[in-house]
């Protein structure tokens, strides 16, 4: 790891002010993620900016009917919790679905959703990867692309968001709520949250410098059967190569929102008319401007069985 | 920076660089050499402890964000002469092979039970509204986290099994 130095925050606002006053500072939390990419140098922060003492590992319920879940709140906790295992099942389940027992245990909400990409170009300093490196090519696009997007995706970059939680938090609307550095906050939705790679792959999210995340708040229980489905090179730990996370309603509509297929948690709602019409005319419409490799042509199919395997679940 | 922690119930004063990962100030600073270095980036989880009671791999996480916290290795589970019930369970039922991977297996068992006690689901719990029970499969997905190249996982898994039904 590069030398850096270390600061504990003592507010959600004094955190975000100091990260904007230091250029190349970076928040901590669980770190599960960021230390990973520090070991090998993809990550080069000068200064880290420990948040792990702020009071933000609570979960609560909002006056209009939801919950707020605390930027903090490990996920071994969010997806255990009783309301959420009740009320927003997906999310409980998509939760369970990813990484093992000993990271959930540190790793939080935020940073879940600021997790990077696990593209193997990435990973590997000695490619080109414009997500790593502005500028220097995607090695991905003529490479090995069997886990990479098939969807969304631009000439600059076919990465893949890694997280689990963000599917779910993608079907059931969520708000991620900030803290600015001047001290204004505002909600940010999950919709807006994550970003198209388009020629700037590695801005990823709609967070300004210095932003924080304080919270992620769900809106009132939708009811409806939750169903998140993954299928993976392993039966457990391991990356998707395609979910599936949908509330169905007793009527056969439902919302659909898809991983492991491109640079950010996949939903088209336009698309969802044809949800009840079943899984082939919906998943048509989802990827209906889908342009996979050679390598990963299969992900559209797979997603179409899930998709099937998912409302006949719901249905059953 | 200078900071202290609790490991297997003695405080203890260190200081270190920043970058010090709480794995290193455990095996090269303290000389607790049971806590192991696998990958070193959380995956293969030979380093796993646990802080505040629950398990992490800690090799992913730094020494200087542990100030104050409870840690308990390997060997504040059990002793040679007076070994953990999950350490006797091992020897017991041939838990492994080579060994390396043992001292994170066994911590990690440790508190997979305590999490199926606590209620807490897996990705196999059936309902996600009842109790998740002290199944093969449940035990199996627990400890998906812990690697063994030597593959003693069915073995593994009869010694946690044995443990969970001395408890229940």
């Amino acid at each position: 790891m590069k030398p850096f130095t270390y600061e504990r925050a003592t507010s959600p606002a004094e955190a975000a002010a100091a990260a904007a006053r230091r250029p190349g500072a970076k928040f901590i939390a669980g770190g599960t993620n960021l230390l990973d990419l520090m070991k090998l140098q993809i990550e080069t922060p000068a200064h880290l900016i420990d948040v792990n003492g702020l009071a933000l590992d609570k979960l609560e319920p909002t006056p209009e009917g939801g919950l707020r879940i605390g930027a903090l709140v490990r996920n071994t906790d969010l997806a255990a919790d009783q309301r959420v295992r009740r009320d927003y099942g997906v999310l409980s389940r998509a939760l369970l679905a990813g990484a093992s027992g000993q990271l959930r245990n540190k790793a939080t909400t935020a940073g879940n959703l600021l997790q990077r990409t696990r593209c193997p170009y990435f990973y590997d300093t000695n490619q080109p990867c414009n997500k790593r490196q502005p500028g220097s090519g995607c090695s991905a696009l003529g490479g090995f692309s069997r886990q990479l997007a098939v969807v969304g995706h631009s000439e600059a970059c076919i990465a893949t968001n890694p997280s689990d939680m963000a599917v779910a938090l993608r079907a059931l609307d969520a708000v991620v709520e900030t803290v600015k550095p001047d001290g204004t906050t505002r909600g940010i939705p999950i919709a807006e949250f994550h970003r198209l790679p388009g020629d700037t792959p590695h801005i990823e999210t709609a967070l300004e410098p210095g932003e924080f995340i304080t919270a992620v708040t769900l809106p009132p229980p939708a009811g409806g059967r939750h169903v998140y489905r993954k299928v993976r090179d392993r039966a457990s730990y391991a990356f998707a190569l395609v979910s599936v996370a949908a509330v169905v309603q007793r009527d056969g509509t439902g919302r659909v929102a898809l991983g492991g297929v491109a640079h950010r948690p996949w939903r088209v709602e336009a698309a969802e008319a044809e949800v009840p019409r079943g899984a082939r005319a919906a998943m048509a419409a989802i990827l209906a401007n889908a342009r996979p490799t050679h390598e990963n042509a299969f992900k559209v199919t797979l997603a179409e069985r899930a998709l099937h395997a998912v409302l006949a679940e719901a249905r059953g | 920076m200078k900071l202290f922690f609790t490991v297997n119930g003695e405080r203890r004063d260190l200081e270190l660089d920043t970058r010090t990962t709480l794995l290193d100030a455990l095996r090269e600073h303290l000389h607790l050499t049971g806590s192991k270095k696998g990958c070193d980036h959380g995956q293969c989880g030979a380093c796993t402890v646990m802080v505040g009671g629950r398990r992490i791999n800690a090799c992913l996480t730094l020494a200087v964000m542990h100030q104050g916290d409870e840690i308990t290795t390997i060997e504040g589970l059990g002793s040679p002469d007076k070994l953990h019930p999950m350490q006797a369970a091992f020897v017991k039922h041939d838990g492994y092979q080579c060994g390396y991977c043992t001292p994170g297996q066994i911590c990690s068992s440790v508190a997979v039970l305590e999490e199926i006690k606590a209620g807490i689901p897996s990705h196999v719990t059936a309902d996600l509204n009842a109790r998740p029970g002290l199944t093969a499969d449940e035990i199996r997905e627990r400890m998906s986290g812990n690697i063994c190249r030597c593959g003693a996982y069915s073995n593994i898994v009869d010694a946690i099994t044995e443990v969970a039904e001395q408890q229940a």
